[in-house]
């Protein structure tokens, strides 16, 4: 079990804005993600889209936003925990320890969550009989290309992974590419490369149609596909994968007791604990008269709840306000002489 | 103030007046209208605001942007009568709106 002063839940601008803030207090602080990358909304959601309300940075996009924070905060050497989802928070006398999905365990005396709405998990097709199979011929990525190979291959999705993933199968299975709508929004290139495997009749595109149904003995056997006029086509299916994009789920944060206002955790705006104490909650998760779920907001947030988790993980001292200008012992942390 | 009707898939309705200047996504969060998400708080980011509109209504909108559009493509059963609540600004020529929530967000 590791042991430090801060657990932070939460690897997106706040969870990272958290190590700093913490860190020139001189707490040490662990960072725990479901994603297999910092930058949550930001990198998941709107990498390329451009940012424009974070104070003195007049433009960036969420992946600069992301790697700025990195780089700020690369002087605490804080070890970042990724495709780890906490699954359990409980007390132990004045200390919490948090429990993630594959066993690893962290003790401290305080927790920020900092987990936006909750973690990312990828977005299912609708149609019901596709749980049975999920894990065995219904996939939402591609772990290992090697599972996937001399197979007939149906992928829905419009998008960057639908496309990328559609070209590299074909080199050793049939694929057909199925599609809401005519348009694909997937680069340029990769989709001229697609066009071109079709007209060579090594992809099959189908659009604008959706999936209506599954035909099955013990394994599946084929897809049924319906256009949008109604028209019906068979097509034979080993694997299904489905490429729709992350969907943000609550999850277990639900279950620690935490009193919440629809998705959101309550928090006193003073500290931003919530009603446990030592456990706080920052950044869009958290809920308080007049919040705007802004990343500037959340800023300000994990600065105050900082100071509560200083005087907890630091009992017998007397927490000193500090200017990062003027403070010689703040420059010492951030390895400035 | 414009009218909007939300229906949803049971057929269940609930009409409320929503200000000019909201969006469909506003008045449903506004007013406790379940089955409208909208997790990423109205940034056309996560396809869960999304609605049905009505055939008649579906000519009065603003057409959707390609960017709309793209996330539409992640939205719980898209139809061609798809929008995300989050995109539609209310205006007086909009009262009487109606909309229709899916079975599920996600």
């Amino acid at each position: 079990m590791k042991k430090t002063d801060v657990i932070i839940i939460g690897a997106g601008p706040v969870g990272l804005f958290a190590v700093h803030q913490l860190g020139i207090k001189g707490l040490k602080a662990v960072v725990i993600d479901n994603l297999d990358k910092a930058g949550g909304q930001c990198i998941e959601l709107y990498p390329d889209k451009p940012i424009y309300d974070i104070p003195a940075v007049p433009e960036c996009t969420g992946e600069e936003l992301t790697k700025r924070l990195q780089e700020q905060i690369k002087p605490f050497k804080t070890e970042l925990y990724l495709n780890e989802r906490v699954e359990e928070v409980r007390p132990e006398k004045e200390y919490w320890i948090v429990k993630t999905n594959n066993k690893k365990e962290f003790i401290a005396p305080n927790i920020i969550i900092a987990g936006g709405v909750g973690s990312f998990e990828p977005r299912k097709i609708s149609l019901k009989e596709c749980e049975r199979f999920e894990g065995k011929s219904v996939f939402y990525a591609v772990k290992n290309k090697d599972n996937f190979k001399n197979k007939n291959i149906s992928i829905f999705g419009g998008g960057d992974s639908a496309l990328d993933w559609a070209l590299e199968l074909s080199k050793f299975s049939k694929i057909t590419l199925i599609h809401r709508r005519d348009e694909f929004r997937g680069a340029q290139h990769t989709l001229s490369e697609i066009r071109k495997l079709e007209q060579e009749g090594k992809i099959f595109i189908k659009t604008p149609c959706q999936i209506d149904s599954l035909e099955s003995e013990n394994e599946l056997k084929s897809i049924i596909i319906k256009y949008d006029g109604g028209k019906t086509e068979k097509i034979p299916t080993d694997v299904i994968l489905g490429f729709f994009g992350l969907i943000m789920k609550l999850g277990p944060i639900a279950e620690w007791g935490l009193n919440m206002d629809k998705k959101t955790i309550e928090v006193n705006p003073e500290n931003f604990e919530t009603n446990k104490k030592g456990i706080f909650a920052v950044g869009d998760i958290c809920s308080y008269p007049g919040k705007l779920k802004l990343i500037l907001s959340g800023f300000h947030e994990v600065a105050l709840a900082s100071v509560e988790c200083f005087k907890r993980a630091r009992p017998n001292e007397k927490y000193r306000f500090e200017f990062t200008t003027s403070s010689k012992t703040i420059q010492g942390r951030l390895g400035k002489k | 103030m414009p009218k909007i009707t939300y229906k949803d898939n049971q057929g269940n309705s609930k009409t409320i007046e929503v200000e000019k200047g909201l969006t469909v996504m506003e008045g449903a969060i506004q007013n406790d209208i379940p089955g409208i998400d909208a997790d990423c708080g109205g940034a056309m980011a996560c396809a869960t605001c999304h609605v049905y509109v009505e055939e008649n209504w579906l000519n009065k909108l603003p057409k959707a942007e390609e960017a709309e559009e793209d996330m539409i493509d992640m939205a719980y059963e898209p139809k061609k009568n798809s929008r995300l609540s989050c995109q539609i600004i209310l205006t007086d020529e909009l009262d009487g709106l109606e909309v229709t929530t899916p079975e599920k967000q996600s």
